[in-house]
C-alpha cells in the first residue's frame, strides 16, 4: 500500500474514532465535514479534473437530498434503497442537464449550470405536495439500525451510543467508499483523459477523443456523487429544504473546493474541514461570518491560487530544498 | 380570463419591475462586455445604493426634491465606491480564469454586504415615496402610481442616453473599441486603464441608481443583493451578454413572464423564468440580441 493509501486509511480510522472523544458536538461537526467533503470532491471531478466550472452543483445535492428524504419519510423505503436512489436520480438529472451544458464553453457553461440549478430550486420551492415547498420537509427519519443497535448495546465498548452516532459511522464508511471509488475514477485511464481535456481540449479532439462525451460522463459521475452526498445530508440535517439547491450553496461548495486546492484529490476534503471548523469558530465570536469568509477568499485568490493543499505543498517543497542545501 | 384593465395593470407592473432590472443588468452587461468579468458583486452595489439613499434621506429630512437629491447622491456614492474597488481590486482579475473571477467577485459581494449589515443592521429600511410623485392616476380602468410611470419612462430614457453615448460620442467609441480589442486601443494612445475605471464607475452608478430608486417601492433588506443578482443574470443571458438593447429586451421579457406567470400559473412563474434562461442558452448561447464571443 502506498504512503497516500496509508494516510487515507489513517484518516478513515481517525474519523471512526471521533465519537469516542465523547462529545456529541464533535461528532456532529465531523459528520457535517465528511458529507461536505464528498460533495466538494464530486465537484472537483468537474472543476479540478475536467476544467468545467459548474456554478450549479447544488442542484444534484438538492435532488439527492429530496429523493432520499421523500422515499424514507413519505414512502418508508429503507435506507439501503433510498440512498442509492439519490445517486441514480442525481445521475439522471446530470445526464439530462449535462447533455446541454457540455455543448457550451466557459462562462456560458457556468451560466447554464446555474440556470438548471435554479430550475431545480424553483421546483423544490413551489411543488408543495411533493417537496413541502418553501417550508421544506422536516423530520427525515434515521435509517433503521435495529439489530446493529441491539448488538452494539451488548458489546461493552460500543454501548450507549445514540442513533446519531450510528448514523455517523454509517456516513463515514459510505463516504470513504465513495471517495475510494472517486479516487479510482480519477486515476483510471478515463480520469487521465479528463485531465488531458482540461489541459487542452482541442488537442484531445485531434487525437480522436470525443471530448463532449467524456465531459458528459464526468458531469454524470459528479452528479451521482453529489446526489449521494445530498442523500446523506438530508438525514444528517434532520430535514430537506429548497435552499439545498439554491445558487449560494453552489458557491459554498466551489469555495470549499478552491480553498482546499482543486488540483489535488484530497484538497476539497481539506477545504470542507477547514471551512466548517473556521465557520464554527468564527460564529462563536461574531455574526459577521460572510465578512470573514469573503476576506479569506480574497487573500486566498490573490495569495494562494493553489488552495491550502497547494500552499502546504509549496511550503514543504521550499523547506525540503532548504534542508537539502544546508 | 381576467378583464382587460387588470391585464393592463399587471403588464405595467411587470414593466416597472423590468425597468429596475434593466438599470441593474445594463451595468452588469457593460462590465462583462468591456471588462470581460461577470461581476457577482454588482447586486451588492444595488443594495448599497438603496441603503445610501435611505441614509441620505435621514440626513436631508423630508421635503420637496429631497428624494431626488438622495437618490442621485447615493448613485454617485456607489460610483465612487466602484471606482475605488476597480482601482484596488478588480483590475487584478482581467484575463484571469472565469472561476477566479466568479469567486473573487462573489467574495467582494460577501464583504460589502456584510459591511452594510454592520452599518445598517438586519432590520428593514424603507424610504417614503417622493411627494412630487406620491399620487396616482387611472388609465384604461387601472390605477397606476405616478412613481411607477416615472420608472417606466426612465428606463427607455436611460437606454437611449446610453445608446447615444456609446454610438455618438468619443468616449463611447473608446468603450466599444475597448470591448473589441483592448491592446490595440492602448497602442493607439488611449488610456485604457482610466477607461476601464470609468466604465466600472458608470456601471456601478447604474446599479446604485437602481437600488436608490427602488427603495421607496420595496423595503431594503440584507439578502436583496443575492436575489437581484440572479435575476440580473437571467436578464443579461436572455438578451445577450454585453448587448445594450439585448439587456433592455431581456428585462422586458423577464418582467412580463414573471408578472403574467404569477397571474396565470402562480406555481410556475419562477420556474418559467429560469426555464427561459436555460432555453435561450441552449438555443442561442449568446442571447437574443447578442453576438457570439470570439
Amino acid at each position: 500500500m502506498s504512503v497516500r493509501g496509508l494516510a487515507g486509511l489513517a484518516v478513515f480510522v481517525a474519523a471512526l474514532l471521533v465519537p469516542a472523544l465523547g462529545s456529541r458536538f464533535y461528532t456532529f461537526l465531523a459528520n457535517d465535514v465528511i458529507i461536505w467533503a464528498l460533495f466538494a470532491t464530486s465537484l472537483n471531478l468537474l472543476v479540478g479534473y475536467t476544467g468545467l466550472v459548474s456554478f450549479g452543483h447544488a442542484a444534484y445535492f438538492g435532488v439527492g437530498a429530496y429523493v432520499t428524504g421523500i422515499l424514507m419519510k413519505k414512502l418508508a423505503v429503507p435506507f439501503v434503497l433510498a440512498w442509492p436512489a439519490a445517486g441514480v436520480v442525481g445521475a439522471a438529472c446530470a445526464l439530462v442537464f449535462g447533455f446541454f451544458c457540455v455543448r457550451l464553453t466557459r462562462i456560458y457553461f457556468a451560466m447554464l449550470t446555474l440556470a438548471f440549478a435554479q430550475i431545480v430550486w424553483a421546483i423544490c420551492f413551489k411543488w408543495n405536495e411533493l417537496t413541502g415547498g418553501e417550508q421544506g420537509m422536516p423530520e427525515i427519519p434515521y435509517p433503521d439500525f435495529g439489530w446493529i443497535e441491539r448488538i452494539g448495546a451488548s458489546v461493552p465498548l460500543l454501548g450507549g451510543w445514540r442513533t446519531a452516532e450510528y448514523f455517523y459511522f454509517l456516513c463515514t464508511v459510505l463516504v470513504a467508499a465513495s471517495l475510494w471509488a472517486l479516487h479510482r475514477i480519477v486515476t483510471s485511464p478515463f480520469g487521465r483523459m479528463l485531465t488531458t481535456i482540461r489541459e487542452n481540449a482541442e488537442r484531445a479532439e485531434f487525437i480522436g477523443v470525443n471530448v463532449q462525451r467524456y465531459e458528459l460522463a464526468a458531469f454524470v459521475l459528479a452528479g451521482t456523487f453529489a446526489g449521494l452526498a445530498g442523500g446523506l445530508f438530508g438525514i444528517f440535517n434532520r430535514g430537506v429544504f429548497p435552499d439545498f439547491a439554491y445558487w449560494t450553496k453552489s458557491s459554498e461548495v466551489l469555495i470549499m473546493t478552491l480553498l482546499g486546492g482543486m488540483g489535488t484529490f484530497f484538497g476539497p476534503s481539506i477545504g470542507a474541514l477547514v471551512l466548517i471548523l473556521l465557520n464554527q469558530q468564527i460564529v462563536s465570536y461574531t455574526e459577521y461570518w460572510p465578512l470573514v469568509l469573503g476576506t479569506v477568499l480574497v487573500v486566498l485568490l490573490f495569495g494562494f491560487p493553489g488552495g491550502l493543499a497547494g500552499a502546504v505543498g509549496a511550503l514543504s517543497g521550499r523547506l525540503l530544498r532548504r534542508v537539502r542545501s544546508a | 380570463m381576467p378583464d382587460a384593465s387588470f391585464v393592463f395593470a399587471q403588464s405595467l407592473s411587470g414593466l416597472t419591475a423590468a425597468m429596475f432590472l434593466f438599470l441593474i443588468a445594463s451595468g452588469l452587461s457593460l462590465i462583462f462586455g468591456v471588462l470581460r468579468v461577470l461581476n457577482f458583486a454588482h447586486g451588492t452595489f444595488y443594495m448599497l445604493g438603496a441603503y445610501l439613499a435611505f441614509q441620505a434621506m435621514l440626513w436631508l429630512g423630508p421635503g420637496p426634491g429631497r428624494f431626488w437629491l438622495a437618490a442621485l447622491g447615493a448613485a454617485l456614492g456607489i460610483a465612487l465606491l466602484g471606482g475605488v474597488v476597480e482601482r484596488v481590486l478588480f483590475r487584478h482579475l482581467y484575463g484571469k480564469e472565469e472561476l477566479y473571477q466568479l469567486l473573487f467577485t462573489y467574495a467582494l459581494g460577501l464583504i460589502l454586504s456584510d459591511a452594510a449589515k454592520i452599518f445598517w443592521g438586519t432590520q428593514q429600511k424603507s424610504v417614503s415615496r417622493p411627494p412630487e410623485l406620491a399620487g396616482s392616476f387611472s388609465l384604461f380602468g387601472a390605477t397606476i402610481p405616478q412613481y411607477n410611470l416615472f420608472i417606466i419612462l426612465l428606463g427607455p430614457s436611460i437606454a437611449l442616453a446610453f445608446w447615444f453615448v456609446l454610438q455618438r460620442t468619443r468616449a463611447g467609441r473608446f468603450i466599444r473599441a475597448a470591448a473589441l480589442d483592448r491592446e490595440t486601443l492602448g497602442a493607439l494612445g488611449v488610456n485604457v486603464t482610466a477607461l476601464y475605471t470609468g466604465v466600472f464607475m458608470l456601471a456601478s452608478f447604474l446599479g446604485g441608481l437602481g437600488g436608490a430608486l427602488i427603495s421607496p417601492m420595496r423595503a431594503t433588506t440584507p439578502g436583496m443583493d443575492t436575489e437581484v443578482i440572479v435575476e440580473a443574470f437571467v436578464v443579461v443571458v436572455i438578451g445577450g451578454l454585453g448587448s445594450l438593447w439585448g439587456t433592455f429586451l431581456g428585462a422586458v421579457v423577464y418582467g412580463q413572464v414573471l408578472s403574467f406567470g404569477i397571474l396565470f400559473f402562480p406555481r410556475f412563474s419562477i420556474f418559467a423564468v429560469f426555464a427561459l434562461m436555460a432555453a435561450v442558452l441552449i438555443i442561442r448561447p449568446w442571447g437574443l440580441l447578442g453576438r457570439p464571443l470570439r
